[in-house]
């Protein structure tokens, strides 16, 4: 069975992947991640889970041309804030890698699927995320 | 509490040195600024040494083991790229102490080739080029294309900061090139990560820079002549921010930064007359315009298109030719800057010094984060 490629994304077994955030409940800083401490308003123990929207915008980006060896490119490396909260960082795709085709706050939503082929040093597969353009 | 004094401040010329060894770099360094002070080895109280590449591995110690084992206490540095600011702070931290009178500050870095970045596979599969990309062309692309988004910041606008520095280290000897890049060249060259070109990108260089810090006492003992005092020194780390998890914040730790350093040194950006900045790629260099105060926000497409931080400018950015053509030793890089600020402070800057420059100051950056300022002034 295939592994979640990062701990904040989740593999229900009976339903669809999320990413789960985690959020304050004093201050509504939403970290991904579990954290004993809120880093904004150091509350103790005011962390609480949640799942967070498989939809949200562009907020930055970056055309990467060169990557380390054995990485292939060109790719979209994207920021993305989600619709309710949280920021994640993660591939664009189904977008030509051109600034002219890149708008800043393009609506876009999270796909799960195999992580490019990528397995670990047991054979294990993994799922990740990826944002696509919401036409 | 004393004012604290650079006495003595020097680098080596940046460049690729395969056959020496960091402690040898060092002791090049401190030697140079030994010298530049008029003192000896015995003469220092305390030896804070900032390197990155090799700090489990005593470098300051070996560095005296070239230049003279006297004993004193050595405390190994390492804060990222301001690891050679943290060094020469804490040198100043321990006269302002009360603790010594003349103390040493090296900051020296060995570099390999390529790209800077966590391949960050941590456990599993690596996530480069699968989650983005944490490249430090990229990272840094993302943060440039934030003040995009914002402001319309274009390539070209970025592209000139490149020019600018390039054109600038045409007159710095000690720079690892001196090359002039006009516009096309800069916007051609092979993209990295856009909106950063090869020739948008710090240089990889070993290096090393050294710093002789002393008392107000010390200083008037030994001559004030070419003595430069310390106004401000400020070291913050990244305040909370909402995307810091995925964006590594270098805004908000140099604001902070900034302000503290004007607020220590009773100074504003107006009083300022020349800058030394963390231009590890052209987008960063954009961002601190803002950051230090330099202009106000969104007006640094401007500044870059007006010319206002060239030499001869309004507030001359990187005279040294900056990390993008200087070259950037990561632990050397923040005494590296204080040299040259307190070089055209002297008014021994030649060709590219500042004119009347009475007030400069450095800024460094280490991803993670950190952040070094200075604000030195002519005696």
């Amino acid at each position: 069975m295939a592994l979640p490629v990062v701990d904040y994304l989740k593999l229900p077994e009976n339903g669809d992947p999320f990413l789960e955030g985690h959020k304050c409940s004093k201050c509504d800083a939403m970290f991904l991640g579990e954290r004993k401490v809120c880093s904004s308003c150091f509350s103790r123990g005011s962390l609480e889970a949640v799942k967070l929207n498989n939809t949200g915008k562009l907020y930055s980006y970056s055309i990467v041309c060169r990557s380390f060896p054995g990485i292939d490119v060109p790719y979209i490396s994207a920021i993305v804030d989600l619709d309710g909260g949280g920021t994640v960082k993660g591939n664009l795709i189904d977008v030509e890698p051109d600034p002219e085709k890149i708008k800043f706050d393009m609506p876009v939503e999270i796909i799960f699927d195999d992580a490019l082929g990528r397995k670990d040093a047991e054979g294990n597969s993994y799922i990740s995320y990826f944002f696509k353009p919401i036409s | 509490m004393s004012d604290v004094f650079v006495l003595g401040v020097d680098m080596i010329k940046f460049g690729r040195f395969p056959d020496r060894t960091v402690p040898d770099l060092g002791a090049e360094a401190a030697l140079l600024a030994l010298d530049d002070a008029g003192l000896n080895i015995n003469d220092m109280e305390a030896f804070y040494c900032g390197n990155l590449g090799q700090a489990n591995a005593m470098v300051g110690q070996r560095i005296l083991q070239e230049i003279g084992q006297t004993g004193i206490p050595v405390v190994n540095c390492s804060n990222a790229c301001a690891t050679g600011a943290t060094a020469f702070r804490e040198a100043w931290t321990s006269i302002k102490a009360g603790l010594y009178d003349v103390v040493l500050a090296v900051g020296v870095e060995q570099m390999g080739s390529g790209l800077l970045g966590g391949a960050g596979a941590g456990k599993g599969i690596p996530k480069e080029g699968l989650l983005g990309s944490g490249t430090m062309p990229a990272v840094f692309a993302e943060a440039g294309m934030e003040h995009a988004r914002n402001y319309g910041t274009t390539f070209e606008q970025f592209a000139k900061i490149s020019v600018k520095n390039h054109h600038h280290s045409t007159m710095n000897p000690k720079a690892r090139y001196q090359i002039e890049t006009p516009l096309d060249e800069v916007m051609n060259a092979e993209m990295i990560s856009y909106p950063n070109t090869k020739l948008m990108c710090s240089v990889n260089v070993d290096g090393a820079a050294a710093a002789i810090l002393v008392s107000e006492k010390k200083a008037k003992e030994l001559g004030m002549a070419r003595a430069v005092k310390v106004r401000a020194s400020i070291l913050t780390s990244d305040p909370y921010q909402e995307r810091d998890l995925v964006m590594p914040d270098v805004n908000s730790c140099t604001r902070k930064a900034a302000k503290e350093a004007y607020e220590m040194a009773g100074l504003g950006a107006d009083d300022i007359d020349l800058v030394e900045l963390h231009d590890c790629f052209a987008t960063a260099e954009m961002l601190h315009y803002e950051n230090l105060g330099l202009c106000g926000d969104g007006e640094a497409g401007r500044m870059i298109d007006e010319g206002e931080v060239e030499l001869g400018g309004r507030i001359p950015v990187n005279v040294s030719g900056g990390l993008l053509s200087k070259g950037h030793p990561l632990g050397a890089t923040g005494i590296a800057n204080i040299y040259e600020v307190c070089t055209h402070l002297r008014g021994e800057a030649g060709e590219r010094q500042v004119e009347n420059a009475r007030i400069g100051m450095t800024h460094v950056i280490g991803l993670g984060s950190a952040c070094g300022i200075h604000i030195l002034e002519k005696t």
